[in-house]
């Protein structure tokens, strides 16, 4: 083991300064499968990780020593690992456990709900319109699953701006992205560190979704422009006309590295379509393929110095 | 739901009687099948209950069920008509006030869109404003 067995502590950190910039870089598709996958991958090693620890801690506890025949020198001499890490990262061990169960059940309940929900509305057609005055328009995933509009926002939009957000909220649908949204979401209750993989997901599947209405409607500008169009309904007005019109006089290139996520969609939207980049997927598997390689080694390590142990007891 | 007894979809029986003052408003509406105006709410309550019922009461009963999202109301000369949802419209805005009450309503709802903050607002005007070739700049 020795520093092994940090490898996987480190490495959600390294994914976490990453996944913003892969989310923005990567193709959506791939880039949400990647992400997805890094982080169960990478929860999964340092929840390894941190069970090590805390088991070779604890066999060199004298009472654990005992009943499993383990010689405590002989683990103490070969294993640094100290008795306050080893306590550490059984506390943080079973806050991750905690934290899974709870996130599991919250999660559990408000899909389960939804899926009722979908399935009570008329079953007549997947488009449902809400009546009143919000600005609204969200996929209610269900068997089958349900596009929820507000008519207000129907109203507001122009029949090519209604054909792709309709055909958002079905990629949506289609693709069962509240799955890799609650894959996510639930790795990175088990790994805090992994919270900005989660949020990269929860961004990256509404590229996908944004990528699928321009390759549907045939018009990435048009895609964009509705999606400004209705986050600015959605969002009550406060801005002084002036500023609209300072904000236009100024300079032409607009970075939006730091902005919210509505300015990067619209962002991508009028750049040219994402491209697949292969180096770039490669060397983010082969990352995650070495902290999984070094967890294992990490637990081979432990056994072999188990098996030591026991036999120098 | 959060919601219990008054006005719920499967028409539950009322206990309370600001439940039943409610129910009573409802049923007016859905039995007229236009759009009324309190005023005229009251006007088709029997006599019994408009008795008891002020002008000011059933404003206010109608817009605590518009607050429920149990009625649309547009504007009518100074004050509000209202219709009552129907039911599907009625489910699926109690699944998103459900969640939107939820810690995790987040995802699993996509949202087309959220609301901006005023700079990424002012960013999107921008965007759209003509900076065409912003979009190589995404972070």
């Amino acid at each position: 083991m020795r520093l092994l067995v940090y490898l996987p502590l480190l490495i959600p950190a390294l994914a976490a300064v990453a996944a913003r910039p892969l989310a923005a870089r990567l193709e959506p598709r791939q880039a949400t499968w990647l992400l997805t996958a890094a982080a169960v991958a990478l929860a999964g090693c340092s929840t390894v990780a941190l069970a090590l620890l805390a088991a070779s801690a604890a066999a060199q506890a004298p009472v654990l020593a005992d009943l499993g025949h383990f010689s405590q020198s002989v683990i103490h001499r070969a294993d640094p690992t100290s008795a306050i890490t080893g306590t550490a990262a059984a506390v943080v061990l079973t806050g991750a456990a905690v934290a899974v169960a709870v996130a599991v059940r919250y999660r559990a309940r408000a899909l389960a709900e939804s899926y009722r929900r979908a399935a009570r509305l008329h079953d007549d057609g997947t488009v449902v319109v809400l009546r009143g005055t919000a600005v609204e328009a969200y996929a209610l995933p269900g068997w089958p699953g349900r596009i929820v509009v507000s008519g207000r926002l129907l109203d507001a939009l122009d029949e090519p701006g209604r054909a792709a957000l309709l055909a958002h909220e079905r990629a949506h649908l289609a693709g069962r992205h509240h799955l890799f949204t609650t894959v996510a979401h639930l790795a990175a209750a088990a790994n805090p560190v992994l919270l900005p993989l989660s949020r990269a997901v929860d961004y990256t599947v509404e590229r996908w979704a944004d990528e699928h209405a321009a390759r549907v409607t045939g018009d990435r500008r048009l895609v964009a422009v509705t999606i400004g169009r209705v986050a600015m309904l959605a969002t009550p007005a406060r801005q002084p006309a002036a500023t609209l019109g300072m904000a236009r006089a100024r300079s032409r290139r607009v970075s939006v590295a730091w902005a919210g996520p509505v300015p990067r969609r619209v962002a991508a939207l009028l750049g040219p379509p994402p491209r697949s980049r292969v180096l770039l997927l490669v060397a983010a598997v082969l990352i995650v393929l070495l902290t999984g390689a070094s967890a294992v080694e990490a637990a081979r390590d432990l056994h072999a110095l188990l098996e030591l142990a026991r036999a120098g007891h | 739901m959060h919601q219990e007894g008054p006005g719920h979809p499967s028409g539950e029986p009322l206990r309370r009687p600001a439940g039943t003052l409610e129910a009573e408003v409802l049923a007016v509406l859905r039995a007229a099948g236009t759009s009324l105006t309190p005023g005229e709410v009251r006007g088709r309550l029997d006599a019994r209950q408009r008795g008891e019922l002020s002008y000011s009461t059933v404003v206010t009963i109608m817009s605590r069920l518009h607050a429920k999202g149990l009625l649309a109301r547009e504007r009518a000369g100074r004050g509000f008509a209202y219709t009552p949802v129907d039911a599907a419209s009625l489910a699926a805005g109690q699944m998103s006030r459900a969640l939107d009450g939820g810690a995790d309503h987040d995802a699993v709802l996509t949202r087309f869109v959220s609301g901006l903050s005023g700079r990424d607002a002012r960013l999107l005007r921008r965007l759209l404003a003509g900076g065409q070739d912003a979009g190589k700049d995404g972070g």
